[in-house]
């Protein structure tokens, strides 16, 4: 990994340790940090959406399982969810407000400012994501109370990043 | 005598999270009433007697500053402490809000006692 992206993996279990132990009182640990360079495997689950943007720009994303989400929901919100509903998507918007703006403000003494825009939460099975433009993902996988979180952060020069979302398709085409 | 408190942020999470930390610190605070965005709030200021607003800044329809702005520049609310919530890391944005006159800032993630350290001083302004 280059010097950047082991910054962008130390901001990542930063600012995710700190997240998990303040809001949901529940500690995390990371197990691996891999850079994902292949096209995007399907996925079943909930699966968070927030963009960055400045002189470099990109996205950050969570992605865990249903039962994973309920409980962060639980911890976050003191209320028990069965299923996953608007409540628990809410609950994930959060934390990745949370977890992707103290990565950003780790990120703006090297990058810049950075502005970060609102989350989106998405829900399903077998479905790919995928941004358009930057092809590279920096992936953090952690481990919490046996469930796994996957945190994943992409970012390029602005030029880069525009050059190539207008060489492909529009940001996040999703396939279902 | 028990405060009154506006909290304003667009996620019901974050809201429904202020409530449980507010009612933990321990404070001496009354009704805690929740708007969604900065025109809500001004609603709710307008029928409502509020001592401290808590108020994000990135919302839609009316965002944090728009309504720090609002306050400020209204005699009824002027004197009324408006504490900012980010996820902003210090910069920009908050120095924006501490030029328009926001009475402080509490970073997302917040602890309770964390909030307890920031509001305290205010509310213990106001009780007699």
């Amino acid at each position: 990994m280059t010097e950047l992206e082991n910054l962008i993996v130390g901001s990542i279990d930063r600012s995710t340790r700190e997240v998990f132990s303040t809001m949901l009182d529940t500690p995390v640990e990371i197990d691996t940090a891999t850079i994902e360079s292949r096209s995007p495997e399907a996925n079943d689950g909930v699966v968070s959406f927030i963009g960055l943007a400045g002189s470099w720009a990109g996205s950050g994303s969570l992605a865990c399982s249903p039962a994973m989400a309920c409980r962060i929901c639980a911890r976050m919100l003191m209320t028990e969810s069965q299923a996953v509903d608007d409540e628990v998507l809410d609950a994930v918007a959060e934390l990745t407000n949370m977890i992707i703006g103290g990565v950003k403000t780790d990120l703006e003494p090297s990058l810049g400012p950075l502005g970060l825009s609102i989350p989106t939460v998405v829900y399903g099975k077998n479905f790919k994501a995928k941004g358009a433009g930057i092809t590279e993902w920096i992936v953090a996988s952690f481990e919490s109370e046996g469930e796994r979180l996957l945190v994943k952060v992409c970012l390029a020069p602005t030029a880069v990043a525009h050059a190539g979302a207008h060489a492909a398709n529009p940001a996040y085409a999703l396939e279902v | 005598m028990e405060s009154e408190i506006l909290v304003v942020d667009d996620s019901a999470a974050i809201r429904k999270i202020l409530q449980r930390v507010l009612r933990q610190t321990g404070m001496s605070i009354g009704a805690i009433y929740e708007a969604g965005d900065g025109q809500e709030a001004l609603e709710t200021l307008r029928k409502q007697k509020i001592d401290l607003v808590l108020s994000d800044i990135n919302m839609p329809k009316m965002d944090g500053l728009q309504l720090l702005a609002s306050v400020r520049a209204t005699d009824a609310w002027r004197a009324i402490p408006v504490v900012m919530i980010t996820t902003e890391g210090g910069e920009s944005k908050v120095a924006e809000a501490v030029k328009l006159g926001a009475s402080g800032y509490v970073r997302k993630p917040f602890t309770a006692d964390q909030i307890k350290e920031k509001l305290s001083g205010f509310l213990e302004a106001i009780l007699p």
